[in-house]
């Protein structure tokens, strides 16, 4: 009889860990893909990652590769300043929405202008989870989050913030896209299109930011299975699961 | 045969591997695990056909096998 065939096992560059992350939510599938990426780059002993304050701010121990821990909403500065002495690296940087669309909106904007050769993996899950489910700048119209209790108001707290489309006005950025963490084919997008978000660093020397729509089962006040549900849909409905910006000459993967 | 193999000490009973499996080969088991969750165990392993859709979805990384019988071919072991 043929040897049964294997067609999964986790990655190299994540580590054998458990991860702190509640049931359910997608951070800890998105660092696999992230990792997945790494080990086919072949680029796993040269990678530099920078850690977020947020739920993943443990990813250092996540992750087979240096770490380096920014502050708060800091990663893409921090990302700047390693890519710039080792340009042999591949530098990545892992963000919640409240740490790179709330506090660290200037330095991921400058990043995205400057076309800083660094890739960028934009978790929104609409909430600050870490700090127990307040408003995010991402938080829907009319979602609850416990500095909202009776829902978003766009006359009281604004409308929520489309990143990617917003990073798409400047001229700068090589790679610009958004995923969902909603279902199988979906994560199988998100790892096309992470693995172009990388491409763009270590092909064309540019940035590249995946915006991944991910899960808070916890803050939503939802089952798992209930919030992949609700982002399939109506999260999308705000949030396009697009590629707003291929690679140059057409050297993009994607559905 | 077609098989996966959960971790359970990492498994987090979310139950995402059981809810998009497409054969219905998952349950919950009704042991627990170090951290008092019920694991996800091979219920109904005959029905599994080695797609990784199970550990595709799992958000804590606690399929760490799938394994699939290479493709009978036709007429082929009888
Ligand atoms: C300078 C500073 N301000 C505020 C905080 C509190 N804080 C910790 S995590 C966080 C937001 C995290 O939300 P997000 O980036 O969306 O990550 P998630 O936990 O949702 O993955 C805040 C405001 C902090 N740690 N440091
Ligand atoms: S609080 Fe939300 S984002 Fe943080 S680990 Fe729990 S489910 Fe995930
Ligand atoms: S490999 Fe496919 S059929 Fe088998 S348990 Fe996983 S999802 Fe189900
Ligand atoms: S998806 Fe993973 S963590 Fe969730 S029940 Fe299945 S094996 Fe356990
Ligand atoms: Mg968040």
């Amino acid at each position: 009889m043929a040897e049964a065939q294997v067609v999964f096992t986790p990655p190299e560059s994540l580590s054998d860990t458990l991860m702190h992350y509640c049931p359910g939510c997608t951070h800890g599938s998105l660092h696999r893909l992230v990792a997945e990426i790494i080990d086919e780059l072949g680029v796993r002993e040269s990678t530099v990652g920078i850690c977020p304050v947020g739920c993943a701010v443990y990813a250092y121990n996540y992750f087979e590769v240096d770490m380096i821990e920014a502050a708060h909403g800091r990663a893409p500065a921090v990302a700047t300043g390693v890519k710039r002495v080792r340009d042999d690296c591949t530098v990545f940087t892992y963000q919640g929405d409240g740490d790179l669309a709330s506090i660290g909106m200037g330095e991921i904007v400058h990043a995205a202008a400057r076309n800083e050769a660094i890739t960028v993996v934009f978790v929104n899950n609409g909430v600050f989870g870490m700090t127990q489910g307040q408003m995010a700048p991402t938080t829907l119209i009319g979602q609850k989050a416990s500095t909202a209790p009776a829902g978003r108001r766009p006359e009281h707290e604004g409308f929520p913030v489309r990143v990617v489309e917003m990073l798409n006005a400047l001229e700068g950025p090589t790679y610009l896209a958004r995923s969902s963490m909603a279902s199988p084919r979906w994560i199988r997008d998100t790892k096309k299109k992470l693995r172009n978000a990388f491409k763009a660093q270590t092909e064309h020397h540019g940035f590249g930011l995946v915006e991944v729509l991910s899960s808070c089962p916890t803050w939503w006040g939802m089952t798992p299975k209930e919030a992949l549900d609700w982002m399939e849909s109506t999260v999308v409905d705000y949030y396009p699961i697009e590629e707003f910006r291929a690679l140059p000459e057409g050297d993009t993967e994607g559905e | 045969m077609n098989r996966i193999v959960v971790d359970e000490d990492k498994c987090r009973g979310c139950a995402l591997c059981i809810e998009f499996c497409p054969k219905n080969v998952l349950r919950m088991a009704d042991r627990f695990n170090r951290d008092g969750l019920n694991p996800a165990e091979m219920g109904w392993p005959e029905r599994c056909i080695g797609c990784a859709t199970c550990a595709t979805v799992c958000p804590h990384v606690a399929i760490v096998l799938v394994e699939r019988e290479p493709k009978k071919k036709a007429g082929a072991g009888q």
